[in-house]
């Protein structure tokens, strides 16, 4: 994984495989960087992920509620159809502060 | 009478319930699987299911305390895939209720959504528990490919 910064926006470019394994050291490490950076806005950037569970959508679950505590929005990006159906099923696609691409 | 298929090939695995085990575990029966020749979408599905079923072992079954997972994963006749994975942990005492979407006694950060996924992405699942008497997961998916009998 890779973060960056720009403008406001902090990306996060997921790579690899996410499970319950994986998933605690993106959150670890995310969180770690939300708190340095206070982006506006929090990109997830799932275009290298190479499986996801509902992990997953629980990472990013997770990232809505700090984003939106903070007064920001979660953008997700680059998801496969199958990953963005899995993201649907929770219902977050009906959720304000939140936008995917 | 209940109508069984026939057992065309099978394996079986037992190992730790560790969660750094989570993507062996689907790896090796997506490896079995493979040799049907399913469809990438086929085989991402039910690596998906596997996935969702042992972390459910490790983090409800056993609450991230050590024990044992066991799958068992076999090609019926008519190209269908049985695989049936089972904790010796504390159970469930009400599986409707588990099933149900975004339902979740884990608290964190799970979704709430591994029955649901597991239903998604398989032909059948059927959940059988009881408390203190652990968990059985059996999923059940139709390959497209021809397999090797």
């Amino acid at each position: 994984m890779t973060i960056t910064q720009e403008n406001g926006s902090m990306t996060a470019r997921l790579t690899g495989e996410i499970d319950h394994h994986t998933a605690a050291y993106l959150r670890h490490a995310i969180d770690a960087s939300f708190v340095r950076i206070r982006p506006d806005r929090l990109i997830l950037d799932f275009s290298g992920v190479t499986f996801m569970d509902s992990s997953g959508v629980g990472l990013a679950l997770g990232r809505y509620r700090q984003t939106r505590a903070a007064g920001g929005t979660l953008v997700l990006t680059g998801l496969s159809d199958r990953d963005r159906r899995m993201m649907q099923l929770s219902g977050m696609q009906n959720k304000e502060g939140i936008e995917f691409r | 009478m209940r109508n069984r298929k026939k057992t065309i090939n099978d394996f079986k695995m037992a190992i730790a319930a560790r969660s750094v085990n989570e993507s062996f575990c689907r790896a090796a029966v997506g490896a079995f699987a493979a040799l049907c020749d399913p469809t990438v979408e086929e085989l991402s599905d039910l690596k998906t299911a596997v996935s969702e079923a042992v972390t459910n072992c490790i983090v409800h079954g056993y609450r991230e305390k050590p024990g044992r997972i066991y799958i068992d994963a076999a090609l019926l006749e008519g190209n269908v895939l049985r695989v049936k994975i089972r904790d010796k942990g504390c159970g469930i005492e009400d599986v409707s209720r588990a099933m149900e979407p975004l339902f979740t006694t884990a608290g964190g950060e799970r979704s709430g959504l591994g029955f649901t996924v597991m239903e998604s992405f398989t032909d059948s699942l059927k959940v059988r528990s009881a408390p203190g008497k652990g968990t059985v997961v059996t999923l059940t998916k139709k390959i497209t490919g021809k397999c090797d009998g």
